[in-house]
């Protein structure tokens, strides 16, 4: 495996590189720019992020570097643009936040953290050895604790980020003993060696491997049993880092999950399809369930994104190249809901301060096209027609259904109708609910949360429409698996 | 472009026109043109449909025409129609063109009522129009969703529980189906989600269909009230405004019958035949048991709703005896029962927008002051119970012919109970017709109101005529439904 070292093997990470570019200007302007560079420290983010995004839209080829420490294929690259497109509205609709006079101190600190974050995510997806693959799930989530704790001044989001310190630690040392074990079985961490390794030498200890890995990812996925830290820090954290943190590093952490297991683990599906059986089941509905009854907003999305995470995971068990298109259109299609649906609640915490659902009643009085585009968001990630979230499940369960999970489906069908009421009641408070003394007053939002806004709804009502995309992304998995 | 999708692209255009529309008059303007051009559009597909049957085309589905959607998995956005389709146009646009009258005043939010109004047309009309099962399941749910909002925000009554509790329903049926549909794909073996191509060279094997012939069945069944799953039904109909009652009952209803006979029967005939008889018990006790509700309800709307459940029971019934005469009389029956409740709850719209009350003990001696709508009543109240000459009688005598036609004991008590019902309809009919219409004045104040507006009789007009017409001269329109029925009654037959 140990090749000749070869700068030509840099262009590979083509990506990794210009995140970093991106991240060292942001730094330079940060720690020596003038006043007047700071001023507009946040448009120059989004503009060089924008440039990072556009550069890499074209995928790479499969290719490998660093002796197979680093491996990338289409689809990978593929999946970083996703991620790309994710974050670049996250800091479309951080623009206005990160200029209020307590975060904008530490606005430099909030871009450096999450495109370190992003970086760890990276790293991640594209790591051919479990070394570089933990180094990635650290480099992703400690400096995320901090992003969490970034308005200094709020005790909650404090306690978020402490919490999220400490799940964060717990599931990598959890991980870590499953690596302990696994070199122990494998005697090497490259995941080619590995699969080829346990392939010949079948040990009940896999299992138990199998487990603590699967349990230290589910922990970033917030997979049920493993959720608990889940509400607590979606609430405490400054709405765009929740928001941030609910698309960006789930769907990057879901990527992750699906390679190792597809690289690493494809010799026996079926005993981690057993166990990501029942994880599915307990993660839709109890993620369900708890929905129900949260009356803050982002509480509720905290529930539903659990949800969701288990909607993914189909993707995952149906362990076939069209599994993998499934998920990657999946989380693209949230994406593009979720930040919509992220993107009213912080133009509408911002402008009125309030977050509770109750709260909404009447809001389309008030504010008819926020209530619209809040609607098409619920919509869309309930899996309604015409909007990309009916795809997106559909094709997750047909992938499911493909490898012959009939009943798994079902029950998350029945599932997607405990979704659907309680994305319901968001409109029904918005709608229906019209009596209301103190409803949101009218504003205008900033001109950068707009752009960002019509730049989800776009993707919500095209997305399902232009079949390109997703046939698109089959191609890309075909050819990377 | 196939002429067909103009069926979705109009009242996609009426949308976006009803967005840039400013006032009352320009909504109404976009809304009568939409609806006009569409039921203009049917009647052409009519036309256009009998004339190239006359010329001898004999393709299962006229008109086709498909396009690559999603190549991974061979869907196409295809369009076609047989006979049954084309009478499934023509019920709906009659319906969409009545409901835009009927709900000439509407308010509040008179722009966004007809926005949701036109995207459930879009989802009929395009449910009607496919034959690929992702499409034709994609505009299902199209169809259902503006029912929440419809019912939500503009309904009366305990709106926000019925407008739930139709939505959650209905998307569990939908939930059924989506099982139902991807493994009838992935088990017929064929890669395709054309109907007629699988219908024609599939072969699903037994075992699965024994699986996916009642999620299919069950999942459009709910939308057709089949008891135990009709709950919805009467709530949901009770709460909605006019329109959407009318195009609930009237088309929404249908698309149910239609999904278990387009895609549960014709698509799995073997699993029909073998299973029929437990869905048969259920329909049969719908029908039974929606006539007997009726006849208890106080409330105008929930007699007529229970009635829809008896009557689409009836529907399902049919369509399960599984031979060409009862199944055309099926059909008969959704272009019948369309036409007759929505007439009916256009008129009950129409009364309470005046009275304030839908309880029948508050009112009485409506003849004498509303003479046009009592007449109205009357004849939608007579087509219902099965007036020779009017649309119902033709369809009870098909279904219960064709239902005769089996000679078992089963079949023979089944039809027999399933008769009674039409006893019962003219119990609950005429208790109404008696309270209603004739007899004192309840209330001295209903004696200031007045007849029905221009707009108002225009669409009861619409729906009277097409009453009488498919009573009057039932031949035609049973040859058209009878040649979209053969193909089915083809392939049970074969499987037995």
């Amino acid at each position: 495996m140990i090749q000749n070292m070869d700068y030509s093997q840099f262009l590979v990470m083509r990506s990794e590189i210009s995140l970093l570019v991106v991240f060292l200007l942001i730094f330079l302007v940060d720690t020596f720019g003038g006043n007047k560079s700071l001023k507009g420290l946040s448009v120059t983010a989004c503009v060089l992020f924008g440039l990072h995004t556009i550069w890499n839209i074209i995928p790479v080829e499969s290719a490998s570097a660093f002796g197979g420490m680093y491996e990338t294929s289409p689809m990978t690259s593929m999946v970083k643009t996703v991620l790309n497109i994710g974050t670049f509205i996250v800091l479309l609709q951080s623009i206005s936040w990160t200029n209020t006079p307590d975060v904008k101190v530490r606005r430099g600190e909030f871009y450096e953290l999450l495109l370190v974050t992003l970086f760890g995510m990276y790293l991640m997806i594209s790591s051919g050895h479990f070394l570089l693959f933990f180094i990635g799930l650290e480099t992703a989530s400690l400096p995320m604790a901090a992003l969490i704790a970034i308005t200094k001044k709020d005790t909650e989001s404090y306690e978020a980020g402490a919490k999220y310190l400490f799940t964060a630690v717990f599931s990598s040392a959890l991980f870590l003993l499953g690596l302990s074990f696994l070199y122990g079985v494998a005697g090497t961490l490259y995941f080619d060696d590995i699969a080829v390794s346990i392939s010949a030498n079948h040990t009940p200890l896999l299992i138990a491997t199998l487990v603590f890995v699967l349990a230290g990812m589910g922990f970033k996925l917030s997979l049920v049993p493993f959720h608990l830290w889940t509400a607590d820090v979606y609430e405490g954290a400054p709405t765009q880092v929740t928001s941030y943190l609910s698309v960006i590093s789930k769907g990057s952490a879901a990527f992750a999950l699906l390679l190792v297991l597809y690289k690493v683990f494809y010799i026996d599906p079926v005993v981690w399809q057993g166990i990501m059986w029942a994880l599915i089941v307990l993660t839709i509905t109890v993620g369900n369930l708890f929905a129900i009854r949260q009356k803050n907003l982002k509480r509720f999305l905290a529930f539903s994104s659990i949800s969701q995470a288990g909607y993914i995971m189909l993707g995952i068990i149906a362990g076939s190249a069209q599994g993998m298109t499934a998920l990657v259109y999946y989380v693209l299609v949230y994406i593009f809901s979720n930040l919509a649906a992220f993107g009213v609640i912080s133009v509408v915490e911002r402008n009125s301060g309030k977050l509770g659902m109750d709260d909404y009643n009447g809001l389309y009085k008030t504010n008819p096209k926020l209530s619209v585009i809040m609607m098409l968001a619920m919509f869309s990630l309930a899996g309604i027609p015409p909007f990309a979230g009916f795809f997106s499940k559909f094709f997750i369960f047909a992938s499911a259904i493909h490898s012959g999970f009939y009943i798994l489906v079902l029950i998350a069908l029945l599932n997607t109708i405990i979704s659907l009421y309680y994305y319901l009641l968001v409109v029904k408070a918005m709608f229906i609910n019209t009596e209301n003394e103190c409803a949101i007053a009218p504003f205008r939002s900033d001109n950068a949360s707009r752009v960002s806004l019509i730049v989800c709804v776009a993707g919500i009502l095209l997305l399902g429409i232009a079949s390109c995309v997703y046939g698109y992304f089959s191609d890309l998995s075909l050819l990377s698996i | 472009m196939n002429f067909l999708s103009l069926f979705v692209l109009i009242p996609l255009l009426m949308m976006l026109g009803l967005w840039i529309s400013r006032d009352m008059k320009q909504i109404r303007t976009v809304a009568v043109i939409g609806s006009t051009l569409l039921l203009a559009l049917s009647v052409y597909t009519l036309v256009e449909f009998l004339a190239e049957r006359a010329a001898g085309n004999t393709a299962t589905m006229l008109f086709t025409d498909s396009c690559m959607w999603y190549a991974p998995l061979n869907i196409h956005y295809a369009v076609g129609v047989d006979g049954v389709s084309v009478a499934m146009l023509l019920l709906s646009s009659i319906i969409v063109f009545a409901g835009v009258f009927a709900s000439w005043k509407i308010d509040p939010l008179p722009k966004e009522f007809f926005l949701w109004f036109m995207l459930l047309s879009t989802g009929v009309f395009g449910f009607f129009i496919s034959v690929d099962l992702f499409t034709m399941f994609m505009f299902y749910e199209v169809a259902l969703i503006p029912m929440y909002l419809l019912i939500g925000v503009w309904g009366s009554g305990r709106k926000t529980y019925s407008a739930m509790k139709l939505t959650l329903m209905l998307m569990g049926g939908s939930a059924l189906l989506m099982i139902g549909i991807l493994g009838i794909y992935y088990q017929s073996g064929l890669h395709s989600m054309n109907v007629v191509e699988i219908a024609e060279h599939g072969n699903i094997p037994m075992n699965w269909q024994y699986f996916l012939f009642p999620m299919t069945f069950v999942g459009f069944g709910v939308l057709g009230a089949m008891f135990p799953f009709h709950t919805w039904s009467p709530d949901g109909h009770a709460s909605a405004p006019t329109a959407v009652s009318m195009l609930h009952a009237g088309v929404l209803m249908k698309l149910g019958g239609y999904g278990c006979f387009r895609v549960a029967i014709y698509l799995m005939p073997q699993a029909a035949n073998e299973l029929a008889w437990i869905f048969l018990i259920l329909t049969g006790i719908s029908v039974v048991y929606g006539a007997f509700s009726a006849c208890v309800q106080t409330d105008l709307k929930y007699i007529n709703a229970y009635s829809s459940v008896s009557h689409c029971g009836l529907v399902l019934f049919a369509i399960l005896m599984l031979n060409t005469t009862a199944m055309t009389g099926a059909v008969i029956q959704m272009l019948s029962h369309g036409l007759m409740t929505a007439l009916f709850f256009a008129l009950i719209g129409m009364i309470y927008g005046r009275t304030h009350t839908r309880d029948i003990r508050e009112m009485g001696g409506l003849m004498q002051i509303m003479p046009f709508l009592s007449v109205g009543y009357v004849i939608a109240g007579l087509a219902s119970l099965g007036l020779p000459g009017l649309s119902g009688f033709v369809a009870e005598m098909t279904i219960f012919v064709g239902s005769f036609e089996h000679t078992d004991t089963f079949h023979r008590v089944f039809t027999i109970v399933a008769c009674t019902s039409i006893v019962i309809t003219a119990v609950y009919i005429l208790r109404v017709v008696g309270k209603l219409l004739y007899g004192a004045v309840q209330n001295e104040h209903h004696r200031e109101l007045t007849d029905a507006t221009w707009w108002e009789r225009l669409s009861v007009i619409t729906l009277i005529v097409c009453v009488v017409a498919i009573g009057s001269f039932p031949h035609w329109i049973s040859d058209l439904i009878r040649e979209g029925v053969e193909p089915i009654t083809n392939l049970l037959s074969q499987a037995l």
